[in-house]
């Protein structure tokens, strides 16, 4: 579904992406993990069309992404709920969803999925006239994470969800992630929480100063020895 | 008494041409934190724009309006396609260096075509009727004056708040990169409103040219700064803090005249603009917004 081939980015000289290839195939739940300044961002930023690659290539269900603009990005299904959620402060809840819903204009669909996301998060709805800034950062969380399923994205690209919270909230953040997957959405999930990360992810890949490191199954990564030094603490 | 009220009126039809100016200022920085200093002189070239519709080809006031709203929303758009676009990602001191050549490009362009005297709108543009309640005296023209800035405040409102576009304004203004995430078109964004606040500087300036009859290519200067300092003291960015800074700045300017010295009325809104920002930087409505992590 998303395929990645050999990827540079570059921030003026410095060098945050190097040949980075990957693969996120239809149903899946992949997990990009690493340190701090691995390059998790970058990847998804480029992805999404926010940065452009100097070398390689981002084909998203066979068509090429990587000389699209964002928007065009987006209408083409693949939503992306950044690092630190980037919700809309002075904005309701109400309305950070419907710019979720922008590019679409289908009032009935746009209905259902406000249904959707009410019953997933039902603090949401509770809040729904309040502003965005004055929420906690779990319902941010739940807020972006609405926000971008209300564009009924084939592709979800999340960058560290778990980010700032409590270990429940954090719990709670990636059972509903699987709850996403299981029902029809494909993720590329960014996290530091190696652990939990590998635990719900189909496949994985470890990121390491700009380049892939090692990749495999959810399973195998959480039984490496490496994986366990350097992610999990032991 | 009488007096008070009198200034009060006359405050209020000044006031509305500063809050229509500073309405742009602010809704420009609010979205690409520019201070546009060539935005006084879009509302200088409105003013031109009505005088020729309406001397030359004999225009009515409304037509005239119109023309020169939609003069100056495309000239908004082509600066700032031209002149400031590319230097998005520049420093700030360089987009505001650009703002101020562009400002003087606009000043000596007008006065190469228009010559560097004053020009005089016709008396009558507006019905020359005034009434006289209890001892103070409102002209026509200053109700229409009024009339039309709440008619476009109340638009711009409706724009911002209840349509598209304008839901797409206030996001690309809190967060450009979200913005982007949910499909929004940045640049489209960006030149609706440098399109819409351009209009409404156009509105003031005919305004100023029925109000007080002459035009001249300098006269964006000084209402621009003032427009400037509303929109500062209002909350730079916060729609309803220029209108509030618009008008507060015309009552105090008329009062001090008219109680004091016109020769202080600058001085004066110059120096609550100073103790506003000592008192509270970030302007009357202003907040200072916090990010949660
Ligand atoms: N806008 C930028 N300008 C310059 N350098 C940048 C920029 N954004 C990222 N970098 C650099 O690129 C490298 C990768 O950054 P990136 O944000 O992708 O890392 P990350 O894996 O997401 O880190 P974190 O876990 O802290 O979010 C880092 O060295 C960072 O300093
Ligand atoms: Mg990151």
């Amino acid at each position: 579904m998303l395929e990645i081939k050999n990827i540079d980015v570059f921030y003026g000289v410095i060098h945050a992406l190097k040949d980075i290839s990957l693969t996120v195939n239809e149903g899946e739940i992949v997990t990009l993990i690493g340190a701090n300044g691995a390059g998790k961002t970058s990847t998804l930023r480029t992805i999404s069309g926010l940065i452009r690659p100097a070398k390689g290539s981002v084909h998203f269900n066979g068509e090429k992404i990587s000389d699209k603009s964002v928007q065009d990005i987006v209408k083409k299904g693949l939503s992306h709920v950044p690092e630190g959620r980037h919700v809309f402060a002075s904005m309701t809840v109400l309305e950070n969803l419907e710019l979720g819903a922008y590019l679409r204009n289908d009032k009935k669909g746009i209905k259902e999925d406000f249904e959707k996301i009410y019953a997933r998060f039902p603090i949401l709805e509770k809040r729904s006239k309040q502003h965005a800034g004055t929420l906690s950062g779990g319902e941010q969380q739940m807020l972006a994470i609405g926000r971008a399923l209300m564009s009924r994205p084939k592709l979800l690209l999340m960058d560290e969800p778990s980010m700032g919270l409590a270990p429940l909230l954090v719990k709670e953040i990636f059972s509903i992630i699987e709850d996403i997957n299981r029902q029809g959405t494909t993720i590329l999930l960014v996290e530091q929480n190696a652990n939990m990360a590998l635990s719900i992810a189909h496949r994985a890949y470890v990121l390491e100063t700009g380049s892939i490191v090692l990749s495999g199954s959810g399973k195998e990564l959480s039984q490496s020895e490496e994986i366990k030094k350097a992610y999990l603490g032991g | 008494m009488e007096q008070f009220v009198q200034q009060l009126i006359n405050g209020l039809s000044l006031g509305s041409i500063y809050a229509l100016i500073a309405l742009g200022y602010t809704m420009v920085y609010g979205i690409v934190k520019l201070i546009n200093f060539a935005h006084g002189d879009i509302f200088m070239v409105g003013a031109y724009v009505g005088f020729v519709s309406i001397t030359y080809f004999n225009m009515g006031f409304f037509p005239a309006l119109l023309i020169a709203m939609l003069f100056c929303a495309v000239l908004g758009v082509v600066i700032e396609k031209v002149a400031y676009k590319p230097l998005r990602n520049a420093s700030r001191i360089t987009a505001l260096i650009t703002a101020i050549g562009v400002s003087l490009l606009l000043e000596y362009v007008v006065m190469f075509f228009a010559k560097a005297g004053v020009r005089t709108y016709p008396e009558n543009v507006l019905p020359n009727l005034e009434m006289t309640i209890l001892g103070v005296r409102i002209t026509f023209t200053q109700v229409c004056i009024f009339a039309v800035t709440i008619a476009l405040v109340i638009l711009l409102q409706f724009i911002v708040h209840k349509t598209r576009v304008g839901k797409a304004m206030r996001a690309v203004s809190m967060d450009k990169d979200a913005a982007q995430l949910m499909g929004i078109n940045v640049n489209n964004t960006i030149s609706v409103t440098f399109a819409i606040g351009s209009a409404l500087a156009g509105a003031a300036g005919i305004l100023v040219g029925v109000y007080y009859n002459s035009i001249d290519p300098l006269m964006g200067i000084i209402p621009g700064l003032k427009a400037f300092v509303a929109a500062v003291f209002g909350g730079i960015g916060i729609i309803p803090g220029a209108m509030i800074g618009g008008f507060s700045i015309g009552a105090v300017e008329t009062m001090v005249s008219g109680y004091g010295s016109s020769l202080y009325k600058d001085a004066v809104a110059f120096a609550i603009l100073i103790l506003v920002l000592i008192v509270k930087p970030s302007g009357l409505l202003g907040k200072n917004t916090r990010e949660k992590v």
